[in-house]
C-alpha cells in the first residue's frame, strides 16, 4: 500500500508499485491537467512538481513518490492566479493548450529556485519541454513576465 | 433561432449539457438541438449570399448551413450561446468562428458562451477542419448568422413598443429605442425573439466594417485560455466513462502487414490488464479503417503500454516489406531524370533549355514527415447496442461519424460524435482510424474503451507527409534572365491511401506549388513522374506545398548566387510584372477549391508581401561576420506570405537561427493575434523539418520511435525573435487561409540564409549534420 499526497490530499495505491505516477494521476486519480506526451522523459508534457522539483511523472513510479508531496496543475492554485499561469494568460500563450501544464509546472520549479533567470537560462531550462505548435517566444517573454512583472 | 426562453426547455437544455459534463468534465456538449425549436432544415446559401465574393464552401460535403436556430440560443438572462462548429487544435477557430456572428449580432463578449458542436454536418454544414478553410469559408455565412439573430430580437422589441423596426437598433447586447429612450436588453427578448421568423439571409444588412467591436482587432483571447492554464480544458485524452477500460493495440510494423499470430499468456501476467484482443483490419490501402492487430485492455494506460511490451506476437510483412528509404530515394531520382506527365506547358522548355546560355539544375529532398501532435492520437469509445458514442479530439467530426456507421454496420443516426479540444492536429486528426479502433474494442469487449496511441505508435503508424524529389531545371539566357525552366515532382500521392496502383499525384498536390509557379518565364514545364506508395500518405500542415516551395524558392537563392544577384531581387524579377497568372495549359488548377475569380493567382500580392517583408525586416541589413539573411515567397491556401530568416552558423557547423520576419496577405481577417501565434508557430514548425525532419523505413518499418530519434524544435534551439507583419487588406478582399500558409516558405528561407552565410547550398532535408565540419 502505497501513499502519497497530492495536491494536499491523501491518495493510496494498492496495484503496481512500478505504475508511473503520470498514468497513476490521470487513470486512477482521475487529475487529467497532467499529459501524455512521449512516456520517456523527452517532452516535458507530464512534468509536476515533486517536493518543489519538476519532475517527468512519466518515468516516475508511484513508489518513488511514496510519503512526498505532488503538485499538479489542478493544485497549483486554488482559483487559478498563480503568478506563472496569470502571466501565460496575459501573453496569449497557447495555442493547442496541450503542452503547457506541463510547461507552466517546469516554469513554476524554475522561478522556485531562481526567481530571477536570464533569457538564456529561461531556454535553457524550459529546453526539455515541447511545444509543438511552437509557442516558445510566448513561453519565453510569459516566464520573464511571471519573474519581472513587466 | 435556437432560443432558449421556456424555463422547461431551458430546463431540459442544462440537463442535457450537465449530463454530459459530468461524464467528461466540460467543454463537450451533445446534441445543441434538443433545446426544442430546432429546425433541421438545412437551407444551403443561395449563392447571391455570397455578395461581396464566392467561395468553394458550397462545394464540400453538406456545405454551408445558415440558420441563426442552429448556431445561435439565448437564455432570459441574456447569457447568448453560440454554437462551434470546427474543430479547435490551437487555430484559435473555436474562438474566432462564435466572435463573428458575437459581432454582427451585438453581442457583448463577456456574456458569450462558445459550446462545441457533435459531428452532423446534416445540422451544421461542413465541419471539416482542414485546409486552413474555416474563416474564408465561414466569415460571411457567421456575420450572416448573427445579423439574423440581431435582426429577430429588433423585430422582438419593436413589436412589443409598437414602433417601426428602422427606429430601434440593437448594441451592445440591449436594443434600443432612440426617440423613446426605452431599452430592453437580450435576455428580456428572448421568448420573443424566438417567435419571429428568421429574416431573409440574402436580404439583410451587414454591419458596416467601421463599427466592428471585435473583427480585426485581435484583443480578444482564445475561450479556452483559463481551462488551458488551469489544467481544465478536455483534449481527447481526458475524457473518462464509469466503467472505462484503457487499451494499448499493438500494429503490423509494416503497412498492409497481418498477424500471424500471438501468444497472450505473458501479457495477462502484467498487474492490471484484463483482456487481450485481436482487432480487425483493412487490406491496404486501407483508407482510414484501422490497421489491425492485438489489444491490451487494462484498468490504466500504463499497464496496458507494460501488458503490449510482454505480449507475444508475430507479423506477416506483406506487398511492403521490403520498403526502405536509401532504395526509394534513388527511384524518386532516377525517375526525376527522365521525362513524366506534363501536367503544365507553357512555350518550348525543352528547346529553350537546349539553346541556354546556362543552366542551373537543382535536384531536391525532401523525406517523409510526422505530425508528431503533442496528443497522440486517442479517442473514447462506448458501443450501446446498435448505437456508439464517441469522444474523441478529430479534424473531421462528420466523416468520424460516417465512417463509425459503415464500420459497425448501424445507421448515422446512432453515432454520436463528441468533439473534445485537439492537443494539436496538424492534419493527423482528419484521419479516424483511433476512433473507428476504439469503437470496434468497445463493441468487441462491451464496455466503454479508450485507445491511447504512444508516440511509438504514433510515429510508426502516422498518415505521413509524402517523400519527394523535387527537380528544376532553369536555363538562362546572356543577360542573365531565366528563359526556361522545367520542374519535376515525383512523390507518392495522397490518393494511394484510398485506391490501389495510384502513380501520379492529385490535382490538389500538383497544385500546391507546382502548376500554380506564378513566375513570369516564357518556357515552363511541369512534369509528375511516376512514384508508388508503400506506406500511409496523408495530409501534413500545408502539404504538398512543403517540397514544392523548398525546390522553388531555394532554385532562386541558386539562381541568385550564379548570376551574383540579390535574392529579392532575384525573386521579384522572377515573380515578373503584377498580374494575374494564367494557367491555361493546366487541366485541373484545383486553386485550393476556390473560384478562381475570388481568389486568383495575383502577383501584385506576392510582390508586396516581399517588399513588406523586406522593409519591416531590414532586407540588406549589415549582418555580423558568419551570419546570412535568405528570403523566400509562396502562395498557398490562397494566401500569401514571404519571409526573412537571419541565420549564423558556428566553425563547428552549430546552427542558430536569430531572427525571422513574416508577412503575410490573407485578406480580411478577424483575429490578428491569432494570426500572429499561428506564423510564429509556422517558424518553429518550419525549423523543425527543415532541421530535423525525417522519418526512413527499414525493411518495411518505420526507423524513428520517439523525440530523441525524431526530434523537433525546442525552446533552447527556437528563433531568438520571430515578428509577424500583417499585410493590411485592401477593402474586400475576401479572407484567405493561416493555419499552413506560414510553413512553406520557411526552409527555403533558411536554406538560402544558410548559403549566405557559408557558401553551402543545402538540397536534401532534413540538415540534420550536413553543417559539421
Ligand atoms: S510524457 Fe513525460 S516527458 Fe513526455
Ligand atoms: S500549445 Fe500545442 S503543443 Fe504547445
Amino acid at each position: 500500500m502505497i501513499k502519497v499526497k497530492i495536491n494536499g490530499q491523501e491518495q493510496v495505491w494498492d496495484g503496481d508499485p512500478n505504475l508511473s505516477l503520470l498514468w497513476f494521476l490521470r487513470d486512477e486519480a482521475g487529475l487529467t491537467g497532467t499529459k501524455f506526451g512521449c512516456g520517456e522523459a523527452l517532452c516535458g508534457a507530464c512534468t509536476v512538481i515533486v517536493d518543489k522539483q519538476a519532475v517527468r511523472s512519466c518515468v516516475t513510479a508511484i513508489s518513488d513518490v511514496a510519503g512526498r508531496e505532488v503538485t499538479t496543475i489542478e493544485g497549483l492554485h486554488p482559483t487559478g492566479d498563480h503568478p506563472v499561469q496569470k502571466a501565460w494568460r496575459q501573453v496569449n500563450v497557447p495555442q493547442c493548450g496541450y503542452c503547457q501544464a506541463g510547461q507552466i509546472m517546469q516554469a513554476v520549479a524554475l522561478l522556485t529556485e531562481n526567481p530571477k533567470p536570464t533569457h538564456d537560462q529561461i531556454r535553457e531550462a524550459m529546453a526539455g519541454n515541447i511545444c509543438r505548435c511552437g509557442c516558445y517566444q510566448r513561453i519565453e517573454n510569459a516566464v520573464h513576465l511571471a519573474s519581472t512583472g513587466v | 433561432m435556437n432560443i432558449v426562453t421556456d424555463p422547461k426547455t431551458l430546463h431540459e437544455f442544462e440537463k442535457h449539457s450537465i449530463k454530459v459534463e459530468k461524464i467528461s468534465r466540460r467543454g463537450i456538449l451533445k446534441g445543441i438541438g434538443v433545446a426544442g425549436g430546432l429546425v433541421l432544415a438545412a437551407p444551403l446559401m443561395s449563392r447571391q449570399a455570397f455578395a461581396a465574393y464566392q467561395t468553394g464552401a458550397s462545394k464540400m460535403p453538406h456545405g454551408v448551413v445558415v440558420d441563426p436556430r442552429v448556431f445561435v440560443a439565448i437564455a432570459p438572462d441574456g447569457i447568448v450561446t453560440i454554437v462551434a462548429h470546427r474543430s479547435e487544435m490551437g487555430t484559435g477557430v473555436r474562438t474566432s468562428l462564435p466572435l463573428i456572428v458575437a459581432e454582427e449580432l451585438e453581442a457583448d463578449w463577456s456574456r458569450v458562451k462558445v459550446r462545441q458542436a457533435h459531428g452532423d454536418e446534416k445540422t451544421f454544414g461542413n465541419q471539416d477542419t482542414d485546409g486552413s478553410r474555416s474563416t474564408r469559408h465561414y466569415l460571411i455565412p457567421m456575420r450572416q448568422i448573427g445579423a439574423a439573430a440581431r435582426t429577430m430580437l429588433e423585430e422582438a422589441a419593436a413589436k412589443r413598443w409598437g414602433v417601426p423596426v428602422s427606429e430601434v437598433k440593437a448594441q451592445n447586447h440591449e436594443v434600443a429605442h432612440a426617440a423613446s429612450g426605452r431599452r430592453l436588453g437580450f435576455g428580456e427578448l428572448a421568448n420573443d425573439a424566438a417567435k419571429q421568423p428568421v429574416p431573409d439571409i440574402n436580404g439583410l444588412k451587414l454591419k458596416d466594417p467601421k463599427d466592428f467591436r471585435y473583427l480585426g482587432k485581435g484583443q480578444v483571447s482564445i475561450v479556452d485560455l483559463h481551462d488551458i492554464t488551469t489544467g481544465k480544458a478536455h483534449y481527447g485524452i481526458d475524457t473518462r466513462l464509469p466503467g472505462m477500460k484503457y487499451a494499448v493495440i499493438a500494429r503490423p510494423p509494416v503497412t498492409g502487414g497481418k498477424l500471424t499470430s500471438f501468444d497472450p499468456a505473458d501479457a495477462l501476467k502484467v498487474s492490471g490488464v484484463e483482456k487481450v484482443v485481436e482487432v480487425k483490419g483493412w487490406p491496404w490501402p486501407s483508407k482510414f479503417q484501422p490497421l489491425g492487430g492485438v489489444a491490451i485492455i487494462a484498468r490504466n494506460t500504463g499497464a496496458a503500454i507494460k501488458g503490449r511490451e510482454a505480449l507475444k506476437v508475430v507479423w506477416d510483412g506483406g506487398a511492403n516489406a521490403s520498403y526502405d528509404s536509401a532504395a526509394y530515394r534513388k527511384q524518386l531520382e532516377e525517375a526525376a531524370r527522365k521525362p513524366g506527365l506534363v501536367v503544365r506547358k507553357e512555350g518550348d522548355a525543352d528547346a529553350a533549355l537546349k539553346s541556354a546560355d546556362k543552366v542551373v539544375i537543382g535536384e531536391y529532398y525532401i523525406p517523409h514527415l510526422a505530425h508528431a501532435s503533442m496528443e497522440p492520437p486517442v479517442a473514447v469509445a462506448n458501443v450501446t447496442g446498435d448505437k456508439v458514442e464517441v469522444w474523441a479530439p478529430v479534424q473531421s467530426p462528420g466523416g468520424t461519424r460516417e465512417d463509425l456507421a459503415k464500420t459497425l454496420g448501424i445507421p448515422e443516426d446512432n453515432v454520436t460524435v463528441n468533439v473534445t479540444l485537439l492537443g494539436g492536429g496538424f492534419g493527423r486528426k482528419s484521419k479516424c482510424d483511433f476512433v473507428l479502433e476504439a469503437a470496434l474494442l468497445s463493441k468487441a469487449i462491451g464496455a466503454p474503451v479508450k485507445v491511447q496511441w504512444t508516440r511509438e505508435d504514433d510515429l510508426h503508424h502516422d498518415f505521413l507527409h509524402t517523400v519527394s524529389v523535387e527537380r528544376i531545371e532553369a536555363g538562362l539566357d546572356k543577360s542573365g534572365k531565366v528563359v526556361a525552366w522545367r520542374h519535376r515532382s515525383v512523390a507518392p500521392s495522397i490518393a494511394s491511401t484510398f485506391a490501389p496502383n495510384v502513380l501520379h499525384q492529385a490535382p490538389f498536390e500538383l497544385g500546391m506549388g507546382l502548376i500554380d509557379m506564378p513566375f513570369e518565364i516564357a518556357n515552363i514545364q511541369c512534369e509528375n513522374p511516376e512514384a508508388a506508395a508503400h506506406t500511409r500518405i496523408g495530409w501534413f500542415r500545408s502539404v504538398s506545398n512543403i517540397p514544392k516551395a523548398f525546390a522553388v524558392q531555394s532554385m532562386v537563392g541558386e539562381l541568385a548566387a550564379m548570376t551574383k544577384r540579390d535574392q529579392k531581387e532575384m525573386l521579384l524579377e522572377l515573380i515578373g510584372s503584377p498580374r494575374i497568372v494564367k494557367l491555361d495549359s493546366v487541366k485541373d488548377p484545383w486553386n485550393y477549391g476556390e473560384p478562381y475569380d475570388s481568389y486568383p493567382i495575383d502577383t501584385a500580392r506576392l510582390r508586396r508581401v516581399v517588399e513588406v517583408v523586406a522593409d519591416k525586416g531590414k532586407w540588406g541589413r549589415d549582418v555580423a561576420k558568419g551570419h546570412g539573411l535568405g528570403i523566400a515567397a509562396h502562395r498557398s491556401f490562397v494566401s500569401y506570405v514571404a519571409t526573412i530568416v537571419e541565420v549564423s552558423v558556428d566553425d563547428k557547423g552549430k546552427l542558430t537561427v536569430h531572427q525571422v520576419d513574416t508577412a503575410i496577405d490573407c485578406g480580411t481577417y478577424v483575429n490578428p493575434e491569432r494570426i500572429q501565434s499561428q506564423i510564429e508557430g509556422a517558424a518553429i514548425m518550419g525549423l523543425s523539418l527543415a532541421k530535423y525532419g525525417e522519418i526512413s523505413f527499414k525493411n518495411g518499418a518505420v526507423e524513428q520511435g520517439n523525440f530523441d530519434s525524431f526530434p523537433v524544435i525546442r525552446m533552447d534551439e527556437s528563433p531568438l525573435v520571430t515578428h509577424v507583419h500583417i499585410v493590411p487588406p485592401s477593402a474586400d478582399t475576401p479572407p484567405s487561409g493561416v493555419g499552413e500558409p506560414g510553413v512553406p516558405p520557411f526552409a527555403p528561407a533558411l536554406v538560402n540564409a544558410i548559403f549566405a552565410a557559408t557558401g553551402k547550398r543545402i538540397r536534401a532535408l532534413p540538415i540534420g549534420q550536413q553543417l559539421e565540419t
